[in-house]
């Protein structure tokens, strides 16, 4: 059962860091405005669904929402700050306090549910085990997910560009891709990844003031682990957070952070750019 | 002409509880000085060394809940003093040794990552921290006997303590080591073939801050009597973190200034607004975008531009001449 | 080999040393699958003026990051001095001997021509670390300051900051630097470029009036303006050394043509 929750939370990481460490990869910058995002997604999705808006499209349409501010964000404050990258990082910090507060007015400060969605609720058997069937549900989008990213880097004129963006921006300069265009797809793109997180994680954490918070240093840690602007870094990042946070959290509850602060340790020590990232160069 | 300034200004800190106009005024006082002891040593990472810190908070609590801890397990205001500062700046080598294997952005990223380590401990660690209901301490240390309960006597060590921390690194900028500390902010690489040390030299300089954190922890703890995770959490990071860009880092009074505004700000708003944590970003936002280099700098270049429109033959301030002590 | 007849010889200090002043043996470096410098030696005599040349991407700026110790060796050894200091830290480097200037000038923009000399000369004093004096007030180490710009003419420009002087002072202030730290070995990384005919006059005249116990060597593109400053002549090509010899005999060389025109 622990297992199958930290799964769970391990594919919910993936979709929120997925979109994190593709930003820092391309644009070098952590967009400290990540978690924010996330829990917009959870927020719009509830207003959404109150409304009558089904589960599913809410989730979508949040996703887009979310995306949106993302590009205005980067269109309208990132761009003009281009190659100031501390001034970016300390922009979505700033950003991120103001979203906090305006979630705070709007939705007010208790906890926000969203309901299981009707199809996915209750349990499934598999052989002897029985598993809630919406957890199972989210490890399925997640996998979905990292397949579909893996087939867009892999297989896509975009993804390479993106590839090739990360690998090295002033050779993409001069192989004429549109960097500054690339960069408000890959930070809409990862936006609307988180938001969508936000909204299907809902169910299961609920969306509360605070959220932010707490989701993103879990972003943070999976990129330090995995290395940045890798899939699989995040992918396998994301998972052995989700691992070691649920465990830590059964087992020592009041120590889950710290068993999050060792493998980072040590993943520092040893290998700074993380187990997938490449060498700081020099 | 500075030296004249200087006195008096001194004389105005000294005197303010006098002139102040009650002890609400006086509370403010303490708070901007404690917060600028904070903001001083954080700039010694940021605006000295080059080397952004999300994550100071975290050394700050540590200062707070330990002596706190102490405090309420019996032991003594010395004890308490002493082990918080040693444990802090153990801490703060822990930190700059992790923190110092990423540079530029990656030392940002660790710090923050460490910082909220610190927060989520805080939060979390129940039997420790008392989690979300912080810790309390009843009574202030009494040094050479003088009580510190009241607002006044308590302003006064605050302004003590603030002078040692402004006057030390102070004299730290004028140093050799402070001179070192710049050019490896500046060009790291060539200090490196020069025949410095220059991950040694951050380190130092991290541990510096880490101690003046520790201390403003310690005044943290007095002032208000008590400790919450609120104290650790990124919020006040990034407060601190104003201060020091708001002021303009890499100068001496900058971040004092910019605790003044800071503290100023949040008293007044949230008189008014309850949202002070947007007020927050929004001026981050607006610096950042605006005036990057902070409010003193950016002041002494709007007010040289305008004297210079006045008085044309005056001759232009040199760009830049040796850096600010 | 022409040891003999050499000026300076006999002014050494004692416990010199009787081998080549700077030598790297089998040096080679790659990145990701590019070889930048292959399996390069290279023995400098004391006293010597060496230049290196070799069309863009020859490996010369790496060759001397290898030696002062900015990047690590994949293999090879580099020795200073009679002493292997392949596994010496870049930042010792600078105390046992070795000065450089860079391509790219990256002094310090924001403090004067004096600080930034004086800075140089910091690097290789206990003083660095001293949390407590006030650096204005270090006669000792500010006069050598003076003394290193004086050197290179420009004591008259001592208190201008850095950002508001030419290009030309500029490249004299880094020789400034790196002559201020008393170097026995000195790299010079195209001290010509972007300089303007008079300027590289001002900047040769500096370059030959360096005193004999400095070994000098020297990186230049541009073969025509180095050429009367060097007395052996080191050609690399991707990586390789291809021609090694006296100047006579490296501008007479078939194969030095062939780079050259070839490029």
């Amino acid at each position: 059962m622990l297992a199958v929750n930290s799964v769970t939370l391990g594919g919910l990481l993936f979709l929120l860091s997925a979109g994190f460490s593709l930003i820092f990869g391309l644009m070098r910058i952590p967009n400290l405005t990540h978690g924010s995002f996330f829990m917009l997604g959870g927020y719009f999705a509830a207003s959404l669904i109150g409304w009558g808006v089904g589960f599913w499209p809410a989730a979508l349409i949040s996703g887009l929402l979310v995306a949106a501010l993302g590009g205005a964000v980067e269109r309208l404050v990132l761009r003009r700050l281009a190659g100031a990258e501390l001034a970016q990082v300390l922009v979505t910090l700033g950003l991120s306090f103001m979203i906090a507060d305006v979630c705070l007015t709007v939705w007010t400060g208790d906890p926000v549910r969203i309901d299981t969605p009707r199809g996915l609720a209750g349990v499934t058997a598999l052989g002897s085990f029985r598993f809630p069937t919406y957890r199972l549900a989210i490890s399925l989008v997640a996998v979905g997910f990292a397949v579909a990213l893996w087939l867009l880097m892999d297989r896509t004129r975009l993804g390479a560009m993106i590839r090739a963006g990360v690998d090295d921006p002033d050779m993409a300069r001069v192989a004429g891709i549109r960097v500054s265009r690339l960069f408000t797809i890959v930070f809409c793109l990862g936006a609307w990844l988180a938001g969508f997180a936000g909204v299907i994680g809902g169910p299961i954490l609920s969306v509360y003031p605070g959220l932010d918070q707490e989701m993103l240093p879990l972003a943070l840690v999976v990129v330090i682990l995995g290395g940045s602007g890798s899939l699989l870094g995040s992918l396998v990042g994301s998972f052995v957070v989700g691992f070691l946070y649920n465990f830590g959290q059964a087992m020592f509850p009041e120590l889950a952070y710290v068993v999050l602060f060792l493998p980072m340790l040590l993943v520092l020590v040893v290998r700074p750019q993380g187990l997938f990232g490449r060498p700081a160069a020099g | 002409m500075r030296r004249l300034a200087l006195v008096a200004a001194l004389l105005a800190l000294a005197a303010l509880p006098l002139w102040a106009g009650g002890s609400f005024y006086v509370n403010i006082g303490s708070q901007i000085l404690l917060y600028a002891v904070f903001a001083l040593g954080i700039n010694v990472l940021v605006g000295y060394a080059g080397l952004v810190s999300l994550g100071h908070a975290g050394l700050l609590g540590i200062a707070a809940y330990a002596a706190a801890r102490l405090l309420n397990g019996g032991y003594g205001h010395l004890a308490a003093v002493a082990v918080a500062l040693v444990l802090t700046l153990a801490a703060a080598a822990l930190f700059a040794a992790l923190a110092l294997r990423g540079s530029g952005i990656g030392f940002v990223m660790i710090t923050l990552a460490i910082g909220q380590i610190v927060w989520g401990v805080a939060y979390r660690w129940i039997s420790i921290t008392n989690g979300d209901n912080g810790i309390s301490v009843s009574g202030r240390p009494s040094p050479l006997g003088l009580s510190l309960a009241s607002p006044a006597h308590f302003y006064w060590a605050t302004l003590a303590v603030f002078l040692v921390a402004l006057g030390s690194i102070a004299i730290l900028g004028a140093s050799p080591f402070g001179a070192s500390l710049r050019g490896t902010r500046d060009q790291p690489r060539r200090m490196a073939a020069l025949g410095y040390h220059v991950w040694m030299i951050r380190f130092l300089a991290f541990l510096l801050s880490g101690f003046w954190s520790g201390v403003a922890g310690l005044l943290f703890l007095y002032y208000n009597q008590f400790v919450s995770p609120q104290g650790v959490a990124l919020t006040a990071s990034a407060e601190a973190l104003l201060m020091v860009i708001a002021g303009g880092s890499g100068t001496l009074l900058g971040p004092v200034v910019g605790a003044a505004l800071v503290v100023v700000m949040k008293n007044v708003a949230s008189g008014y607004i309850e949202r002070w944590n947007f007020l927050l970003g929004a001026i981050f936002v607006a610096i950042v975008v605006f005036m990057p280099e902070g409010l003193v700098p950016g002041a002494a270049r709007l007010w040289r531009r305008a004297t210079v429109a006045w008085t044309p033959r005056a001759a232009v301030a040199a760009p830049g001449g040796r850096p600010a002590p | 080999m022409d040891a003999q007849g050499r000026g300076g010889r006999a002014g050494r200090a004692a416990g010199a040393v009787s081998g080549p002043a700077l030598a790297v043996r089998g040096l080679t470096k790659s990145f990701g699958g590019l070889l930048v410098t292959a399996r390069v030696d290279l023995a400098v005599e004391e006293g010597e003026r060496r230049l290196i040349i070799g069309p863009n991407g020859a490996g010369k700026t790496t060759l001397f990051n290898l030696v002062t110790g900015e990047l690590r060796p994949d293999e090879g050894t580099v020795t200073l001095l009679g002493r292997d200091i392949t596994r010496v830290p870049g930042r010792r480097r600078a105390h046992l001997g070795i000065s450089r200037t860079y391509q790219i000038i990256t002094l310090f923009p924001r403090d004067t021509l004096l600080r930034n000399v004086t800075l140089s000369l910091l690097g290789r004093s206990p003083l660095r670390w001293n949390p407590l004096v006030r650096l204005e007030r270090q006669g000792a180490l500010i006069a050598r300051a003076r003394e290193a710009l004086a050197r290179v003419g420009l004591e008259h420009l001592a208190e201008r900051p850095l950002a508001q002087t030419s290009y030309g002072e500029r490249r004299r202030v880094e020789i400034a630097m790196a002559l201020a730290q008393n170097p026995r070995v000195l790299l010079l990384d195209e001290p010509f470029a972007g300089l303007s005919i008079e300027e590289r006059r001002d900047v040769l005249h500096l370059v030959t009036r360096i005193p004999r116990n400095v070994t000098v060597v020297m990186i230049e593109h541009d073969m025509d303006v180095a050429l009367d400053f060097a007395e052996r002549i080191t050609v690399l090509h991707f990586g390789h050394v291809v021609v090694e010899g006296t100047r006579g005999e490296v501008v007479a060389h078939p194969r030095t043509r062939e780079i050259y025109l070839g490029e």
